[in-house]
């Protein structure tokens, strides 16, 4: 039976995830244990918190390294809004955060339009409408898709990681959660 | 910038959606799942849960119908009602609520904004406004505080709010349109989004606010029922607003 381990960072809304996978006959486990980490077949990084807190929490249970271990060894991640973020080097929230360090690229605040950027975007080239809510976008070498010239995804080696929320886009993303995890 | 956002407003009671002029009048209209689900399939951006009734005992339903709308709903919603406290809003979101609206409480300790914000993200945040005579009031609309709504706005933000949630009082129910001068002092004076709310009439008005700010509530206009939203949908890009594209569906 295929798994998908969502990687428990504290406290947050972890439930709608769960149950977007849930939609797709998809069985999850909400987990910060290390071997579990390394060794499930697909994991989730979502987006919940801010980065300090959910830097300190990955670190202290170990799930940061297990994270960094499953990288180099091509398993697959998915990383969703904070998620994505925490994949870089460093991010300007909190006063400043060293992340996980994946992928070359940083995490700056956003600065046009209102802010949080809260509504639906045009995702380029993909062509469908997600849902973003969020301050603060990658800037990194691995984007692969943008909206409204703000970083979309990310993609390098097996992480992937979208600033948007396909567990909150409706059936755009529930088809592009779908397209994700049968890619994996 | 995101698409202008349409946003259903759905008040519950003792786990039920319900329609009413005055609490004395309520009348049953629906499942919350169902009818939440029927406004998704419908276009909306969003959608909003208000307990309107706030005891001990509806707070609980509350958590159980949020649950269950996580469970099936796949776009984002916000549920406010008789939050009072870091924790009340942790169990909304913990139970599958994307964020988070407050008023009364926040006029009280505008801390439990910073609070909430700092476990969620500002984004988890809504700041809702009952605004009469410019003025702010709290308690479901029917007590003065004698604030300064466009001043109270901008201190929520600097609070750590997200968005705000403005509703003029004076234009709730009456279908003659949203207060459009107060959402634009609003508008101008926060730097997050604004949500306007309170006196749409028809699709005109709609568009109108949507002119002035990033989203709009809409309750009557749609008569509480899911399946006149594409038609308001349709009506509004017509006037050309340009809202998100729904996706074809897959049969």
């Amino acid at each position: 039976m295929s798994e998908t381990l969502i990687v428990d960072y504290g406290a947050g809304n972890t439930r709608s995830v769960r149950a977007a996978f849930a939609r797709l006959g998809e069985t999850t486990m909400l987990s910060a244990e290390p071997d579990a980490i390394t060794s499930a077949e697909f994991v989730v990084l979502p987006g919940v918190g801010s980065a300090r807190a959910a830097m300190e929490h990955l670190t202290e249970t170990g799930a940061a390294d297990a994270l960094r271990e499953r990288f180099r060894a091509g398993r697959p991640i998915l990383g969703i809004c904070l998620g994505l973020q925490l994949a870089l080097e460093h991010s300007e929230e909190d006063g400043g955060v060293a992340t996980l360090g994946l992928l070359e690229g940083s995490v700056h605040r956003l600065t046009e339009g209102r802010v949080p950027r809260l509504g639906w975007a045009l995702v380029s080239p993909w062509g469908d409408s997600f849902y973003f809510a969020h301050s603060y976008a990658a800037r990194s070498s691995a984007t692969v898709a943008t909206a409204d010239g703000v970083t979309a995804a990310i993609a390098a080696g097996s992480f992937l990681g979208v600033q948007f929320h396909p567990e909150k886009s409706g059936a755009a993303g529930e088809r592009w959660l779908a397209s994700c995890r049968s890619r994996a | 910038m995101p698409f202008p956002r349409l946003i259903p407003c759905l008040d519950v009671t003792a786990g039920r959606v319900v329609k009413g002029i005055s609490f004395q009048q309520l009348r049953d209209v629906g499942d919350p799942v169902e009818l939440a689900a029927a406004y998704s399939e419908g276009g909306a951006d969003e959608l909003v849960f208000l307990d309107i009734t706030a005891t001990l005992e509806n707070a609980r339903t509350m958590v159980e119908v949020v649950a269950r709308v996580a469970d099936v709903v796949s776009i984002p919603f916000t549920v406010g009602g008789g939050i009072r406290s870091a924790d009340d809003a942790a169990r909304l979101i913990e139970a599958g609520a994307d964020r988070v609206s407050i008023n009364s409480a926040a006029i009280a300790r505008p801390s439990l904004i910073t609070e909430i914000a700092n476990l969620f993200g500002s984004q988890a945040v809504v700041v809702a406004i009952d605004a009469g005579g410019g003025r702010v009031h709290s308690h479901g609309g029917t007590t003065a505080v004698g604030r300064d709504v466009v001043e109270w706005a901008r201190e929520a933000a600097l609070c750590g709010a997200g968005e705000i949630l403005l509703t003029s009082i004076e234009q709730d129910g009456q279908r003659s349109g949203y207060d459009l001068a107060l959402t634009a002092a609003v508008r101008d004076a926060v730097p997050v989004p604004v949500i306007a709310s309170g006196g749409a009439g028809n699709a005109q008005h709609v568009v109108d606010a949507l002119r002035v700010t990033d989203a709009a509530l809409v309750a009557s206009i749609v008569h509480d029922d899911p399946s006149q939203l594409p038609a308001l949908r349709d009506a509004v890009q017509a006037a050309g607003i340009v809202l998100r594209p729904l996706p074809e569906v897959v049969t």
